[in-house]
């Protein structure tokens, strides 16, 4: 079952390359948010953004005024100091100007963050469980397609099948674009999180409790996704990547009427692909 | 006791010294247990700094080369946020300047309880032992000693780790926070009764202030650490408790609400204190009062309470309530207005003055400034939507080590070096203090800075390896940690070096800036100080 699995997911995450459909991982180097595939992460980065400005010039403004005075009023420049120790009007302005930015910040904040929280009508619903250490993937509302356990990729498969190690796995969530989808997280054991960068994602996944959530790929951002379990959980923690594969739609009705695999070109990878991994 | 009636109260009376050992070992005098404090927050400072270069240097490449397994590498991790913030930030800043600075500050003779003190101070290093214990005994099945993060949320901390290693730390940070609140009880006792003569609580010095709300702060959380700390040991006994238990009808999520309503006023208790200091640095070397006196203070005040009202900041992605979410959210960002009104503050206490570029004024002004770094990256967590993307990165990391590691052992250094020559009695040499100074100040840069953009770019905290893509910040972030080795050699040799060569001290090495009570008594003050106590004049200073 396993290896059935590895196969077809290695052989599929070739595909999703050669076809050169969209991917998101985390860059190379990279020094900022990863590229929004979810209406979600959109609003979240551009709020990341929004604030990074504010919090730039906060930093920048104390620099400068920083900088001016120790220029100005070192003892060479001035030395006998003044004895002033109050002004009513700074200390009010000083008090009211950063109530002012931080309710400029609130408004789009709350905005996001109800958007995130609140589920809109879905069409699908996944069930997610975090185990010690790997995914499991259930789709309550397809019953011929069986739950699965999504496994991280040994460092030898990851480089066989040419896929990122330690966020490639043998059996990504297959999901569909363009449709909106209930993520159900819980776990069996320890604390995890669920978490998908490029979506927006990170819910925790908590024994004894189901928490949801939502995401909505957006047209055209068919592709391979990858994100890591976010909660400390244990000596694998670093080890359970999440792999997300959204799929067009006419996609996903094949997967699903096929039972949850894929059915083309499987074979001709496939073969080469089983040598590699046996 | 008998009163000597002089008015000269350092004569041979005040010095007069028991033997080392009674001195050192049933010491109930604020200094040498100030003294004492300090030599044993250095200490911790060198384990907890061990502890994070090893960890830096496994994350300088991927791969897993410097640990042998990956349970040592969470154990480093675990272990290296304990010790930092139970034993060097908190002895160092609130045991150690707290006890030598805030009865002499305040004209007292010595702390309310001095034998109680002596209790806190002991309680200390049979707190560290037991969590040094821990580390060489069993933790669980992977080997030995506690992985489960500083934060120890269960079920991690329970079924995760059935061996002895992580009792012996419940056992030791009840210990330490025992002496915590000990510790409190006596500061707030001795500043609420022990003030000199027209010494009102407006006239007080910020460092007494700081450390008054930080008591405060301490009395109220730590007794809910050590509540949760319990029933996390009583769940981890075979058919005990079942707090935290889902299977016997308990919430894992109840331990993160009760420890991060003990963890956030923890994070104001390790900065407060160093608020006090800054302020008392910035006013020294600018040659003027603190700007907006009142205003300092009750913002430390208004930090103090509001620090109660916002720990579940660190929990948006538990699956809490929206509204909870939003509140918050909301309540977060209040915190920054007055944290800005400190900032402002020391800012206009420099502006008209005539600075001094000291060392500690160096400090100081790179405490500021780092702080504010640090702050305004708070600003975006505390933002809820966007801490989905943070939450658990080393954005997070860098935030957090940028108001602590810049931020409290800053103010540490700060402190250090504007009352080395009141504590021992000698200057230390300029340069080897400045080599300090830059060394740690471009190395933890180097280490803290590029975090951020690994969290940005999504890595997870708390990971041994790492995919390919993370590693040139990686890299240059270890490489910050040795520039931060140097410095902190550089810092050891000037220790070494003040203590060779002696250079005197006088009694107000500052100058005419420095105008609390302690800068009135020699360096070192005298063994017993005010017998006499000191009057306050009525000034209206500030």
């Amino acid at each position: 079952m396993r290896l059935k699995r590895l196969i077809l997911a290695s052989s599929t995450a070739f595909l999703a390359m050669s076809s050169a459909a969209f991917a998101a991982k985390p860059t190379e180097g990279g020094y900022w948010l990863q590229e929004a595939a979810t209406p979600v992460m959109e609003e979240l980065i551009w709020l990341h953004n929004f604030v990074s400005w504010i919090i730039l010039a906060i930093t920048l403004f104390v620099m400068v005024l920083m900088g001016y005075i120790m220029f100005r009023f070192s003892a060479k420049r001035n030395p006998v100091p003044s004895k002033t120790t109050h002004h009513v009007g700074l200390e009010v302005a000083w008090t009211i100007i950063p109530v002012i930015i931080l309710l400029v910040m609130v408004v789009p904040s709350m905005r996001l963050l109800y958007f995130q929280d609140k589920l809109p009508e879905t069409e699908m619903t996944i069930k997610v469980v975090g185990n010690t250490w790997n995914w499991e993937y259930v789709y309550p509302d397809f019953e011929n397609v069986e739950s699965f356990i999504s496994n991280p990729l040994e460092k030898e498969e990851a480089e066989a099948a040419g896929v990122p190690y330690l966020l490639a796995t043998d059996a990504p969530l297959v999901v569909p674009v363009d449709t909106k989808v209930k993520v159900l997280v819980t776990s069996s054991n320890n604390l995890h999180s669920f978490a998908m960068p490029a979506f927006g994602v990170k819910m925790d996944a908590v024994p004894g409790r189901i928490n949801e959530t939502w995401f909505e790929v957006l047209p055209g951002k068919e592709g391979t996704y990858y994100g890591q379990c976010s909660e400390i959980c244990g000596i694998k923690h670093y080890k359970m990547p999440i792999e997300i594969k959204v799929v067009s739609k006419d996609e996903f009705k094949q997967w699903v009427a096929n039972d949850g695999a894929f059915t083309t070109t499987v074979a001709s990878i496939g073969g080469g692909m089983t040598a590699a991994q046996e | 006791m008998v009163a000597i009636p002089h008015g000269d109260d350092h004569g041979a009376y005040g010095d007069d010294k028991p033997g080392f050992f009674a001195r050192w070992f049933y010491s109930t005098n604020h200094k040498d247990i100030g003294t004492l404090y300090l030599i044993f927050g250095i200490i911790s400072g060198l384990i907890g700094g061990y502890l994070s270069f090893m960890m830096r240097m496994e994350l300088a490449a991927p791969g897993i080369s410097v640990f042998n397994s990956e349970h040592d590498y969470l154990v480093f991790a675990s272990m290296h946020g304990l010790i930092m913030i139970f034993f060097m930030v908190m002895p160092a800043l609130i045991g150690g300047f707290g006890n030598w600075f805030v009865p002499i500050m305040i004209g007292a003779p010595d702390m309310a309880f001095p034998r109680m003190n002596n209790l806190s101070f002991w309680l200390l290093p049979t707190a560290l032992i037991c969590l040094l214990i821990s580390f060489f005994v069993p933790g669980s099945a992977s080997g030995n000693g506690f992985g489960g993060g500083w934060v120890m949320y269960p079920p991690l901390s329970t079924s995760g780790s059935p061996g002895p290693a992580f009792d012996f730390i419940i056992i030791g940070l009840l210990a330490a926070g025992f002496s915590s609140i000990f510790g409190a009880i006596n500061f707030i006792t001795t500043i609420l009764n022990m003030r000199a003569p027209g010494m009102t609580m407006h006239k007080m010095p910020l460092f007494a202030w700081a450390v008054l709300v930080t008591a405060f702060l301490l009395l109220l959380a730590l007794p809910v650490l050590a509540a949760s700390l319990f029933m996390l040991f009583t769940d981890r006994i075979d058919g005990g408790t079942g707090f935290f238990d889902p299977a016997m009808g308990g919430d894992p999520e109840m331990f993160q609400h009760l420890f991060w309503f003990f963890g956030h006023p923890e994070v104001y208790i390790m900065i407060l204190p160093a608020f006090g200091i800054v302020s008392h640095v910035v006013s020294t070397f600018s040659k003027k009062p603190v700007f907006g006196y009142l205003g300092m203070a009750y913002a430390m005040v208004a930090i103090g309470v509001v620090g109660f009202v916002v720990w579940a900041h660190h929990m948006y992605t538990v699956g809490m309530d929206v509204d909870l979410k939003a509140y918050f959210l909301a309540a977060t960002l209040v915190i920054a207005v007055p944290t800005g009104v400190k900032i402002f503050s020391w800012l206009a206490t420099m502006w008209g003055g005539s600075i001094t570029y000291t060392i500690p004024m160096q400090w100081a002004l790179a405490f500021i400034f780092l702080f504010v770094v640090g702050g305004v990256t708070g600003v975006m967590l505390a933002n809820a939507g966007v801490d989905v993307a943070l939450h658990d990165t080393y954005y997070v990391v860098a935030h957090f080590h940028y108001v602590l590691s810049m931020g409290a052992v800053f103010g540490i250094f700060c402190g250090f070096y504007y009352w080395f020559g009141k504590m021992s009695g000698y200057l230390y040499n300029k340069w080897l203090a400045a080599a300090h100074f830059w060394l740690f100040f471009i190395g933890v840069n180097v280490i803290f800075f590029p975090q951020h953009f690994l969290g940005l770019n999504s890595m997870p905290r708390r990971y041994i390896d790492y995919p390919a893509e993370f590693e040139l910040w990686n890299q240059v972030s270890s490489a910050g940690a040795l520039i931060t080795l140097a410095g902190v050699a550089a810092f050891f040799v000037m220790l070494i070096e003040a203590f060779i060569r002696k250079r005197p001290a006088s009694d107000s090495y500052w100058g005419e800036g420095a105008t609390t009570l302690e800068w009135t008594l020699p360096s070192p003050p005298p063994y017993h100080q005010f017998n006499t106590l000191p009057r306050i004049e009525d000034t209206d200073e500030h």
